[in-house]
């Protein structure tokens, strides 16, 4: 039966309830919400509360006065018990009001000792003692840390300390958090295996836009209020970046703009645009898998051959003189002129249609809607592309395929224009230097599996669901760690002093010792050694940009879940217990380079490192934004407010490469086919392509999901969505488990009949705690080690019939029927 | 879509517990100390009225029929589905009635007779009706408001009560 809260009825905030800006720690987009706290005892009235109007009334669609039972909890403020409503801003520009199925669960997804929600949070450090993970202090268990730590790096070099590390704004991350885990690893230390949150490797997922001279977040959202053609490419926007599509995208097609769709499948973000635009003004080209540059190389070939580029623009932004920075080993793909480009990947529309199996008919279309002047004038497109294409086949060439068609039409630092990823998380990166981490970036996950490293440092990260090869790499990273167990429980009765023996004597037998820093017990955290445990945004303070730079605070309301701290004081902690250790060995120019980290609070992280680049922002500024906070890069304060920059480039020069004369660079982006090892042969063995994706319901990998009722109950195993011919093959209906395997390891989910779905081709989750798509791809990796998650190919059989559990779950159609 | 636009009768508000409170309010706010003040005690649940929404001869299969429940204010509709689902009442246990308002943006509700789903012309949220109201898509936090039912021997469907907050409401029976 399906889930139901039997809420009827809820607290009405008071007049003086406490209100505190929030921008949701979730998506890339970071619609603005309010928290409004109060005393435990204490209510509003229906005549006397918060907003001013008459609450014993029924109030109208779209009200801004009245929150749904999930924006509602009971937790902690200054030691008390508080309520707490998290509820969207109907004054924000971002989202006017409206929350995603995941924003809107911000309340009920915090820790709540009274409600009982998210009692897996992590609420003290835990250590691995007499065979299982016991609680500690903060210093006894930096004190291990700190100590295996110094004397690995000590008798080796850093190079044997591997780091797993977010680099986002948003829920972990942040400027404060980003800043101090870069300080301890690239300043105080200078360490190059590490990796990021969901790739194995540090590395940016969009080398070519940056080496072009566009940086990736160029645009404002309202760029699609004001333009003629959306295109996007690889993405789902309805369902991952859900207001920026109702918000801004949705207007942008009222207003008559065109859409055009780049995605083997039908998602809900087609079926939404038919539904606005109407079907004659949506285009979508289900291209085959990983075909996306030879559309288009083609799409430039033919704006370039019908005279449709921005001519004016090319003269006086982009670089002339054909090659301006070869191939080699860190450029997959040379850059410079037009007209060098067009000549390195020049494609008529019949062979892309070939490749791509879409008509040219169509590839024609989409190039007279993208650049065909219109009423004599330049038409408007903003182009966004995410994860089908920078996790998607020869990232760096497809990415640069993309922008090139975007500057021969001049689509970029104008009204209405823009070439932007959508974005994952917000952003929040601000660090030392990582040249020394070198392009390409070490390949850490492989290193690992090799038996590279000795101590591995997690910073909320779980490799165990975002990484690629993952069946081997869960089953060596665990090998690994358990030696080390071992090495502890065979010396638990010896002084501290011999228990560190013990683990280095381990690790110099090939084993692992794992610190984790995370907000639960994620699923690589079964391996730690020691666990520390974070905090998220608002039970700190925490700033971050969205997909339109829009930098804001969010501000803190409650405490910390138990003994938790921000990432930024637990980096602090580490530098203090290594330069103090470091001390004890008689290091002491070594112990020198961990001074500097005496914070008391996040904001002294934030003024220790955003606030040193950009000293016109402070806290108190950001909080007087509010939010709508300010849009980066910040150029000044004037009249009481921070000044932003509303969209990059304006002024038609281009200097994310760092070039001196700001001239936009064209990629010579020759299409080669599958790029990665094993991908051409892994497709020809098996019979269906395992693609993967997201789903609204869902943020991120679930970590916090996986303990909302709400959202377990619509989903009791992760879906695979399947067309009903395979499902008659296979022999099974919906909700039945089947196994997906091939030579890289197995996974599993559940069916889901999908009409939409084209046969032979599945689509999974991706990040499942429950169904590791990672499983199932191989290492394949591009020449920048970015991985290519979209392409897996295997077979499936039944595990088994629909179990008891999706007795309560709807198997119908995702997409709207009006 | 396919939308009957008939209202039923929606049977006698009952809002006798909201004025009970105020009665007893203000009787303590006349008594002198040192007497204890005493104010009536509270229901912990919201009281739902009783209404009749129609009878089982009205209704036909996969024909949605317009209601409101609690109140004139919260639109909803009844349908037999035609084939026995979990909850569902009458002599083939397939009535069932669930509010109309998204409980996303509160916009109305179309239903689909194809696949007996509820949809969202505001953002495209669905909901099945075959499966007490669970969001198949959307952008809602909660399933939808599903409308407890009630047959007597006569045919007639009685609403008794309300599984979710209706959208737009702090107490699903109105507080006056």
């Amino acid at each position: 039966m399906t889930y139901k809260r039997q809420v009827n009825r809820l607290p009405i905030v008071p007049a003086d309830a406490k209100e505190h800006n929030v921008t949701c720690h979730y998506c890339i987009v970071g619609c603005g919400y309010k928290a409004y706290t109060w005393p435990i005892n204490r209510q509003g009235t229906p005549s006397s509360n918060k907003f001013g109007v008459d609450l014993g009334q029924q109030q109208d669609m779209e009200t801004p006065n009245w929150y749904a039972p999930s924006m509602y909890n009971v937790v902690r403020q200054d030691g008390k018990d508080v309520h707490l409503v998290v509820m969207p801003d109907h004054d924000c520009v971002v989202n006017s009001g409206l929350g995603s199925i995941r924003g809107a669960r911000m309340a009920e997804n915090r820790p709540s000792r009274t409600t009982g929600t998210q009692q897996q949070r992590l609420s003290d450090p835990l250590v691995w003692r007499n065979g299982t993970m016991q609680p500690t202090s903060w210093d006894d268990a930096l004190d291990l840390v700190a100590r295996v730590t110094a004397r690995v790096i000590t008798q080796g070099s850093e190079d044997d300390l591997v780091v797993s590390m977010f680099d986002h704004g948003g829920s972990a991350g942040g400027y404060e958090n980003t800043w101090a885990t870069g300080k301890l690893y690239f300043e105080s230390m200078k360490v190059k295996n590490c990796r990021i949150h969901n790739r194995p490797a540090y590395n940016s997922e969009v080398h070519s836009t940056r080496d072009m001279g566009v940086d990736e977040l160029n645009y404002a959202y309202k760029d699609y209020e004001m333009t003629d053609t959306i295109m996007v490419v690889g993405a789902n926007p309805l369902e991952t970046q859900t207001n920026l599509f109702l918000n801004h995208m949705v207007p942008g097609m009222r207003n008559g703009a065109r859409f055009i769709m780049v995605d083997p499948r039908r998602s809900v973000t087609v079926n939404a645009a038919e539904q606005v635009a109407g079907a004659e003004n949506v285009l979508h080209l289900a291209i085959k898998p990983g075909t996306d540059l030879a559309l288009f190389n083609a799409l430039l070939t033919e704006i370039v051959d019908k005279g449709w580029v921005d001519k004016d623009f090319i003269a006086n932004s982009t670089f002339k003189e054909g090659v301006a920075q070869a191939q080699d080993a860190a450029h997959p793909a040379a850059l410079g002129s037009l007209e060098y480009a067009l000549e390195a990947c020049r494609m008529s529309a019949d062979q892309a249609a070939e490749i791509c199996g879409v008509s040219a008919d169509d590839i024609r279309k989409a190039a007279a809607w993208i650049a065909e002047p219109k009423d004599g004038k330049r038409r408007r497109c903003v182009t966004a592309y995410e994860k089908g294409i920078i996790w998607g086949n020869d990232n760096y060439r497809t990415i640069g395929g993309l922008v090139n068609i975007a500057l021969a039409t001049g689509n970029i630092g104008r009204e209405g224009a823009g070439v932007c990823r959508l974005g994952g998380h917000q952003e929040g990166y601000f660090r030392p230097s990582d040249a020394h981490v070198g392009r390409p970036a070490a390949y850490v996950d492989q290193l690992l599996i090799g038996g590279g490293g000795k101590v591995h440092h997690i910073w909320a990260n779980d490799h165990y669901k975002t990484t690629l090869n993952a069946a081997k790499f869960k089953r060596v990273h665990k090998r690994r760690a358990d030696m080390v167990k071992d090495a502890m429980e065979a010396a638990a009765s010896g002084t501290r002093e011999q228990i560190v023996d013990a683990i280095v004597s381990a690790l110099n037998a090939g084993g692992l010792f794992v610190v984790d820093v995370d907000i639960i017990r994620s699923q690589i955290g079964q391996n730690a050694h020691v666990l520390l445990p974070a905090v998220e945004a608002n039970e700190m303070n925490l700033t971050s940009m969205n997909g339109e730079r829009r930098l804001r605070l969010s501000e803190k309301y409650m405490d910390p879940y138990g003994n938790s701290k921000p990432d930024c004081l637990i980096a602090a902690g580490i530098a203090q217990n290594m330069e103090r250790v470091l001390r004890e060995m008689g290091q002491n120019d070594y112990a020198d380079k961990f001074k500097g980290y005496d914070w008391k609070t996040e904001e002294d992280a934030f003024m220790d490192g955003y606030n040193k680049g950009n000293p016109e922002v402070t806290y108190e500024r950001l909080r007087a934004m509010g939010n709508n906070g300010v849009q980066e890069p910040v150029t000044g304060f004037a009249d009481g407010k921070l000044v932003g920059t509303e969209r990059l480039y304006t002024d038609g020069r281009f200097t994310r490469h760092g070039r001196e004369d700001g001239k936009a660079l064209f990629c010579a982006s020759t299409w080669r086919g599958w790029q990665a090892p094993g991908k051409e042969a892994e497709m020809a063995k098996y019979k269906y392509w395992i693609n993967n994706g997201r789903a609204n319901i869902f943020w991120q990998n679930q970590f916090l999901d996986q303990a909302n009722d709400f959202v377990q109950d619509r989903y009791p195993f992760p879906f695979i969505e399947m067309n009903p011919e395979d499902m008659a093959e296979l022999g099974v209906s919906a909700g039945a488990l089947v196994e997906i395997y091939n030579d890289n390891g197995a996974t599993q989910g559940m069916v889901y009949p999908t009409d939409t779905a084209r046969k032979g081709e599945v689509m999974m989750l991706f990040g499942s705690p429950a169904g590791s798509q990672g499983n199932v791809i191989n290492p394949g990796v591009n020449e920048l080690v970015l991985p290519d998650y979209k392409h897996s190919w295997g077979n499936i059989r039944k595990i088994a019939d629909a179990p008891a559990t999706v007795k309560g779950t709807s198997f119908k159609s995702k997409e709207y029927k009006a | 879509m396919s939308r009957c636009d008939k209202l039923v009768d929606v049977g006698r508000r009952q809002f006798l517990r909201g004025s009970a409170f105020v009665a007893a309010g203000a009787a303590t706010a006349t008594i002198v100390a040192p007497v204890p003040a005493r104010a009536a005690p509270g229901l912990a649940l919201v009281d739902y009225p009783s209404t009749k929404l129609g009878n089982v001869k009205d209704l036909k299969a996969n024909e949605p029929m317009d209601i409101a429940y609690p109140d004139e204010g919260s639109p909803g509709v009844l349908l037999k589905l035609g084939s026995a689902v979990e909850g569902g009442v009458g002599p083939d246990s397939d009535i069932v009635a669930f509010s109309v308002l998204c409980p996303h943006k509160g916009w109305q509700l179309a239903y689909n007779t194809a696949d007996k789903s509820l949809n969202c012309p505001g953002h495209f949220s669905r909901f099945d009706c075959e499966n007490g109201g669970q969001q198949i898509w959307g952008h809602a936090t909660n399933n939808l408001p599903q409308f407890q039912l009630r047959v007597d021997e006569k045919g007639d469907i009685f609403a008794d009560g309300v599984d979710e907050l209706i959208y737009g409401r702090y107490s699903n029976v109105l507080a006056g």
